[in-house]
């Protein structure tokens, strides 16, 4: 039981650095889908002003 | 084929989530604790699989990279590129854990031996693979600079798997194959790497879905202003 510490800031490490990348990704994700909300809207924007 | 595909991606899902159960599982109640390092042995199962799976993301990197020089196919490069970023975020955990088992074991937290300074190499390698695909000016040189970094830095993986053989290392020999790793410790081996392949494959899938949006959206905002 000596080194729990260790194994403990190991394992907690593995989860936290997994963890901010599925995070990141999930951010990058919402980015990109606020961009093809952007990009619908000026192109219903536009078909309206062309019509 | 949307719907196929969001299927197989829960099944994997719940597949994943129930391997790293039973990993961690295995991991803190099933093993036995290992009679000379003790407690923190422990970390040898997650910091093997995390390298099995890292060697095997620079793998998916080096063939796609070389599909994409041939066929010049984007797909190729997305999975290359989103394997490559993995197999980084996978190799900076084993030398993480690799050193925090190291101080226990050898007493300190790092030493040049060849084992450590080519895994180090490795992680750098493709630090620059990824630099260089952020640097690039075009994403379509990003991407065929990117390719020959991910072909070239692959000669990297065997060495590091075979320096523990070769030369004479601190880092433990590979013992799997060996004896000094009895059965219950051989299963819970098996079961993280299963676990962390899963997690691999998921996390690639959805990096290489999302480089694919990202390029689509890039084209339609260059179409729209030009």
């Amino acid at each position: 039981m000596e080194y729990l510490g260790y194994l403990f800031a190991a394992y907690s490490v593995v989860w936290a650095v997994i963890f901010g990348y599925v995070l990141y990704m999930q951010r990058k994700q919402k980015r990109l889908q606020r961009q093809i909300e952007m990009l619908q809207k000026s192109v219903a924007s536009q078909i309206s002003h062309d019509k | 084929m949307n719907g196929r595909r969001n299927l197989i991606k829960n099944m994997l899902l719940g597949l994943g989530l129930a391997l790293m159960i039973a990993a961690l599982y295995m991991v803190f109640m099933y093993v036995p604790t290992e009679k000379s390092m003790g407690i923190v042995q422990r970390i040898f199962y997650f910091h093997v699989s995390l390298a099995w799976v890292s060697f095997l993301a620079f793998l998916v990197t080096f063939v796609f990279s070389i599909c994409y020089l041939r066929k010049r196919l984007l797909k190729w490069d997305y999975i290359a590129h989103a394997s490559a970023e993995v197999g980084v975020v996978f190799t900076t955990l084993v030398l993480i854990t690799g050193p925090i088992w190291a101080k226990t074991a050898w007493g300190i937290w790092w030493t040049w031996d060849a084992r450590l300074t080519t895994s180090l190499v490795l992680w750098l390698t493709y630090i620059a693979y990824l630099l260089v695909r952020g640097y690039a000016t075009e994403p379509a040189r990003g991407a065929r600079f990117g390719a020959v970094v991910g072909i070239v830095g692959f000669i990297d993986v065997p060495i590091v798997f075979l320096t523990v053989n070769v030369w004479r290392t601190q880092h433990p020999t590979t013992i799997i194959f060996t004896d000094g790793i009895t059965a219950p410790m051989l299963m819970t081996l098996v079961v993280c790497i299963a676990a962390f392949t899963v997690l691999y494959v998921l996390l690639t899938a959805q990096g290489a879905g999302l480089k694919s949006l990202e390029t689509s959206i890039k084209r339609l905002k260059i179409r729209r202003t030009g």
